[in-house]
């Protein structure tokens, strides 16, 4: 054999030892939330159980995190393999075929997962996008504050009976004010607490032609009731107050009652964040005619770009980020108190998360509660709680939410209010063609 | 009264409001700087605490989870590399414009300061195209094109106010040598002006330092600078203001630093015309 020939076959020996140790290597787009870092934490688990691939991080600002995986997804960019998308997106994006569906073969028991967030994160029977913590919302209180006042707070509330008790709750002088709810304009921040209430009221967004029904009566009920409650039992600027503001102030102990996403339960029973950790109780959201969407159903999913070029290697990390063993590996790592929850019904059947979780039946329960397919009292032709699965909805309920803010704030009347956000809401689904 | 005092009272209410301006800049650095030290519930207590235990744990967290030298190496790259660039193409053409203008000078010079006033999202789509077109998404050479063509109108502006105000009849002088325009370029214009095009760079690091919009947009994983790095602590469910103040203060930190060695050069840069 000649030296030539010598070097060839080493290269080509080299190369194919290249390959047999080739790394693949996936970029995950994701929101900075708790479960969300803790998973980026336990990466080198993933990359123990699945030596050829690697992980990268991408961390984003929800808005931000929302506009880059659009922009990726929409002009097939493929710069993220696996991305977080919400209980929105999935439906709409994988009808365009812009996700891979899950795969849910094999030794990954779909049928664990609880079919209300398996149907909002599916088009058509398929799954879009994976769960990897599920939320519903629901009342906490002090049960301390209701004590004093000489006030119950029941399993399921109406909201006449809620709001007597934020009014005996009221405590400004003190700086306890009865009702902390979201009041800063915003599809997913406003809307998404006053959509589910104005279900309870039996409001819908739209009927069966697809019309906007804002100017209805029970839209009209709903927000009046709102804003009465709020401006006489809120905390000041609660016009500017979301999930991170009510969050600030129920845990520096200056709110009666707050009502919100069931992953607040965790943070607000944490003493490492809460001054009243120990004095939290839980109840389902209140409802006026109807129970029927009274509290919303939301979850942050992993989803897959039609565009990765890595989508095995995508495929794997999904399967094994949102599996029963993650949660297990998250339980007995950091505590079954930590582990991402609202997925699985396993995880609420494990006796140590119910010893860990105060909160567990009553977030459970909210969940499965809630029926994206079905949430309204008079029939609507959408999908979604607290929100209607189409693309056109971002800026209808956006708009919605800036008027109802004003509303709030007292720069407008709640029917002017109204009026505006149907107009703007008529003009843009007729744009977009519906009728 | 008379004049010295009038003169000693003016001088002191020009210092007092001199310092309150400063301090009232100065304040919400200072307050991103204590918040660091905080924890989240100490950060979000009402009234506010200015007195408190202070705790490294937020910069510990913010350096495991982000790769804090990569981001600061993308912003070192990106602005020094965008800043390079630009002084390259903007010196032969604030020249030409200063020294040989033509009938169209002013107007181009107009029209240049003009794409500044489009904001930047109207153009997102087409670039974000492009670069995905050219290869240039999440890359180095992305943000430092995207650098280039933001700041280059404010850099010529500069340069071309610079050399506007060099004597004529050096060059002049220059010319009758025998000097060619490089050679006037290179061995007159230039050693003149070396502390305008050092305060005119130095803004323009400053600027793309900064700079989040394009930031966010165009890179992910690998070519991220700080300012990327700030946004990912910004969080929809969960108390983050400590850790974001400690992410804030680890990026401002080297243009603090090395602002304060260049303060000379900026202060000259910035206030360059002012008295005309």
């Amino acid at each position: 054999m000649n030296s030539l020939t010598k070097t060839a076959v080493a290269c080509a020996v080299s190369l194919a030892a290249m390959n047999a140790f080739a790394e693949t290597q996936i970029t995950v787009a994701t929101v900075n939330n708790g479960h969300m870092i803790e998973m980026q934490k336990l990466t080198p688990e993933f990359e123990k159980a699945y030596p050829d691939i690697k992980v990268k991080w991408v961390t984003l600002e929800e808005g931000v995190l929302r506009q880059n995986v659009t922009q990726d997804i929409a002009n097939g960019s493929g710069l993220y393999d696996v991305m977080t998308i919400g209980m929105y997106e999935a439906p709409i994006w994988g009808e365009r075929g812009w996700l891979e569906p899950i795969d849910t073969s094999g030794s990954y028991d779909v049928n664990d997962i609880l079919p209300s967030i398996r149907g909002g994160l599916s088009y058509d029977g398929t799954m879009y996008a994976s769960p990897f913590y599920g939320e519903s919302s629901m009342v906490m209180y002090r049960k301390d504050l209701a004590k004093k006042a000489g006030v119950t707070i029941s399993d399921r509330d109406s909201w006449e009976h809620i709001r007597d008790a934020a009014a005996a709750m009221n405590d400004p002088e003190n700086g306890v004010y009865g009702i902390c709810l979201r009041g800063k304009a915003g599809w997913g921040d406003n809307m998404a607490f006053l959509s589910a209430m104005a279900n309870s009221f039996g409001a819908r967004w739209f009927d069966m032609d697809w019309k906007p029904q804002l100017e209805s009566d029970e839209w009209k009920n709903a927000v009046n009731f709102y804003v009465d409650m709020l401006s006489k039992y809120g905390p000041p600027g609660a016009s500017g107050n979301s999930f991170n503001e009510n969050l600030a102030l129920f845990n520096e102990g200056k709110c009666g009652m707050w009502i919100d996403a069931t992953i607040a339960a965790s943070f607000v029973t944490d003493p490492k964040q809460s001054k009243v950790a120990d004095q939290v109780g839980f109840a389902q959201s209140p409802y006026a005619v109807t129970e029927k969407g009274a509290n919303w159903l939301w979850s942050w999913a992993l989803g897959i770009p039609a565009a990765t070029q890595k989508a095995d290697a995508a495929q794997k990390f999904v399967r094994w980020a949102t599996s029963k063993d993650y949660i297990k590996l998250v339980g007995a790592k950091n505590g079954w108190g930590a582990v991402p929850t609202g997925t699985r019904q396993s995880t609420y059947e494990n006796p140590k998360f119910q010893k860990a979780a105060v909160f567990a039946d009553a977030e459970l329960k909210a969940i499965k509660s809630a029926n994206p397919n079905d949430s309204t009292l008079k029939p609507s032709p959408y999908v979604g709680v607290q929100f209607a699965a189409i693309p056109e909805f971002q800026a209808i309920g956006t708009t919605t939410g800036q008027m109802v803010s004003g509303a709030l704030a007292g720069s407008l009347t709640v029917d002017q209010a109204l009026k505006s956000a149907n107009r703007s809401a008529d003009r843009q689904m007729r744009q977009a063609g519906y009728y | 009264m008379t004049l010295t005092q009038q003169r000693k009272l003016k001088t002191i209410l020009v210092g007092i409001a001199s310092w309150t301006i400063a301090l009232l800049l100065f304040f919400p650095i200072f307050w991103m700087f204590i918040t660091s030290f905080k924890t989240e519930l100490q950060a979000i207590s009402v009234p506010p605490q200015l007195f408190f235990e202070p705790t490294l744990e937020n910069f510990t967290i913010v350096q495991e989870r982000s790769d804090y030298l990569k981001h600061a190496w993308n912003s070192v790259v990106t602005s020094f590399g965008a800043t390079i660039l630009a002084l390259i193409i903007a010196i032969p053409s604030a020249y030409a414009m200063a020294f040989f203008p033509g009938k169209r000078t002013k107007d181009i010079l107009l029209w240049m300061l003009s794409t500044k006033m489009l904001p930047a999202v109207g153009v997102l789509v087409p670039i974000y195209i492009l670069s995905r077109d050219y290869g240039l998404l999440d890359t180095q050479l992305g943000l430092v094109i995207i650098f280039t063509l933001m700041n280059l109108p404010i850099i010529v502006w500069m340069l071309f106010s610079y050399f506007k105000d060099l004597p004529k009849e050096i060059l002049e002088a220059a010319r009758m040598d025998g000097a060619s325009p490089w050679g006037e370029m290179t061995k007159v214009v230039l050693p003149l002006s070396v502390g305008g095009i050092a305060s005119t760079g130095l803004l323009s690091i400053v600027l793309c330092w900064n700079e989040a919009f394009w930031s966010l947009n165009l890179t992910a994983s690998e070519a991220a600078p700080l300012t990327a790095m700030i946004a990912s602590y910004s969080s929809p469910e969960g108390l983050f203001w400590a850790k974001l103040s400690a992410a804030s203060t680890l990026a401002c930190a080297p243009i603090v630093v090395f602002g304060w060695f260049c303060q000379k050069q900026l202060v000259q840069g910035l206030t360059f015309g002012a008295v005309k």
